[in-house]
């Protein structure tokens, strides 16, 4: 038995009746924006942009939609505890040669821009002497996964899957 | 010139990242100003109450 969803009240037939009067949009059962709640016309241009801006410079990729304060409280809070972080005398990973070092480098590496110029300039201790120095690292390294889940955020606003 | 120095106590270590964390996740993790500012609010009491209530019990063993 063949179960159809044709003209019942569900998102995917409410929006594409919006669009295009009572001619439904997707025949052939195809995946639409307008399953996964995604806005119409949310998709076109390089939906990437705000997910790749947004680890490459806290907050950026919130700013290039527009969404100011969530922008300035995310870059507010990622910047200071990157350099909180810093001035708390905190180790930057710059090499993976145990399991540990392994996740600390890819938690820094996060930070995006800020990580690659805090290793240019020589930023950060390169061994952790004091309990408050230790505190620094996990500092660091939670900035930059912080930083990658305001990207992925970012990325959702951008595609239209959060609002 | 040497870099600036921060030396905070252990819980002003906590409140620091609580706070930090917090806003993050709020704003991330929620949808509307409201739900985001009562998220940030609920993570930061959950992180913060955590912190002491595990620091009093380890003070407790090791006495």
């Amino acid at each position: 038995m063949q179960y159809s969803q044709k003209g019942m009240a569900t998102v995917e037939n409410k929006n594409a009746a919006a669009n295009s009067g009572s001619q439904p949009s997707s025949q052939s059962g195809a995946p639409s924006g307008a399953k996964t709640g995604a806005k119409p016309g949310a998709q076109q241009g390089f939906v990437y942009l705000p997910l790749i801006a947004g680890w490459l410079v806290p907050g950026a990729g919130h700013f290039l939609l527009r969404k100011w304060g969530r922008g300035a409280l995310l870059s507010g809070s990622i910047l200071a505890m990157f350099l909180l972080g810093l001035m708390m005398q905190g180790k930057l990973y710059s090499n993976a040669h145990e399991v540990l070092d392994i996740l600390g480098l890819a938690g820094d590496l996060g930070n995006g821009l800020l990580y690659i110029a805090s290793q240019i300039l020589g930023l950060g201790a390169a061994q952790t002497q004091t309990t408050i120095a230790d505190y620094g690292t996990r500092f660091i390294v939670v900035a930059g996964l912080l930083n990658v889940i305001a990207a992925v955020d970012a990325h959702n606003l951008r595609t239209g899957r959060k609002s | 010139m040497s870099n600036p120095v921060f030396q905070p106590s252990h819980f002003t270590a906590v409140v620091l990242f609580a706070l930090f964390a917090s806003i993050v996740f709020g704003i991330t993790q929620r949808e509307t100003p409201r739900r985001m500012v009562r998220y940030g609010i609920y993570c930061f009491v959950l992180f913060v109450g955590s912190a002491i209530a595990i620091s009093w019990l380890m003070f407790l063993i090791a006495r």
